[in-house]
């Protein structure tokens, strides 16, 4: 799932200004798992602009709603009236719901979260990323352990002999990625696929051929 | 109004097992403690979500009492505890915004703390006072004419 984390309150009335109706839009999907934009953190950030709105004379009338995915025209369709009554939405969805809500009407719509990874809830409100999305996977390799994502050099070909006790030398505080891809290999019975050295990966299909796009024609009408 | 004259509006969220037994024992005790105090009675302080605290403080209210069992102590194992997290949670919250995070308390009563349970709203109410009305608390509110009366 995508994962997220709150902007703080004086960034939120930063990027609102003053004298403004505000509709605060929570997403029911991906950040509502992640405690970032859901319904409940939908009220509590439009208590906390009320209270500083009422401290700071800003003058912010704020509006609450949640929808069950902002990344979906069907249930942005759901939100047409608040937003039409409101000057700005403050989407509490990921990066690509502030742009689907952005694409759809003509009014300002400002991100209230920071979009962070794409990761997994790992234990009790600890979420820990596991994708990057680069287009090209090649976890097979690797028994199922991404080393562009985990590992902090992204070495295909590893390991890089600077951890330590089996934690990353970069960042100490996470496993080393290479420690559990050989841990993993040797579990299944793969260790072989280390011999092969891999060749550099193909990020053309990653950002750098700007946005993406994917079209399935056996779909379409 | 000055600090010194105003009379806070103190809720007060109180565990069922504990801290409201402790107020109604305090009661029998025949001890004494302001009238401020607006007592909501809760299964569990772990039943209390962030929202409930910053709706209050919407609403007006000056201060807020979060009083859960002792720890190690709770009914459902670890309802304190996590109550304990979000009030920490709420306190970061109304710092952002831009509110005393003084104004809002965790403390641990057990059913037979009358005493420690006034004490602890004697503590709170002398805080509220000392840092004033909150921001929000409506033109309107008269609670010290709603004691009286």
């Amino acid at each position: 799932m995508i994962v997220a984390q709150r902007k703080s309150v004086p960034e939120l009335t930063d990027i609102l200004g003053k004298d403004k109706k505000v509709l605060v839009l929570g997403c029911g999907t991906c950040v509502t798992v992640c405690l970032a934009g859901g319904e409940r953190e939908v009220s509590i950030i439009s208590s906390a602009l009320r209270i500083a709105s009422h401290v700071h004379g800003l003058g912010l009338q704020v509006e609450e709603l949640t929808i069950e995915r902002q990344c979906d025209n069907i249930f942005i369709e759901k939100a047409a009236e608040a937003i039409s009554r409101n000057d700005i939405v403050l989407s509490l969805g990921c990066g690509a719901g502030v742009q689907a809500i952005a694409e759809r009407y003509e009014k300002p719509v400002y991100a209230g979260l920071d979009t962070e990874f794409i990761g997994i809830l790992e234990e009790r409100a600890t979420w820990t990323e596991k994708c990057s999305s680069c287009g090209k996977c090649v976890l097979h390799n690797y028994g199922g352990i991404c080393p562009v994502t985990r590992c902090a050099k992204h070495m295909l070909n590893g390991p890089c002999s600077g951890s330590r006790e089996d934690r990353c030398e970069v960042r100490p505080d996470r496993p080393c990625a290479w420690q559990l891809i050989y841990q993993r290999l040797k579990l299944i019975g793969e260790l072989d696929r280390l011999k092969n050295i891999k060749a550099p990966k193909d990020w053309s299909y990653s950002l750098h051929g700007g946005s993406r796009i994917i079209i399935r024609e056996d779909h379409r009408l | 109004m000055t600090h010194e004259s105003f009379e806070p509006l103190i809720i007060a969220f109180c565990c069922k097992y504990c801290s409201y037994s402790a107020a109604d024992l305090a009661g029998s005790m025949r001890l004494q403690y302001p009238a401020n105090v607006r007592i909501m009675r809760t299964p569990c302080t772990g039943r209390l979500e962030v929202e409930f605290f910053m709706k209050a403080f919407e609403k007006g209210a000056d201060g807020i009492l979060v009083a859960g069992c002792l720890e190690g102590g709770c009914h459902f194992s670890e309802g304190n505890l996590l109550a304990k997290r979000r009030v920490g949670y709420t306190q970061s919250f109304l710092a952002e915004a831009g509110i005393e995070k003084e104004r809002i308390k965790m403390v641990n009563v057990s059913a037979a703390g009358a005493r420690p349970f006034v004490d602890h709203v004697n503590d709170l109410i002398d805080t509220v006072k000392k840092l004033g009305p909150s921001p929000l608390r409506p033109e309107s509110a008269n609670i010290k004419e709603e004691i009286l009366t």
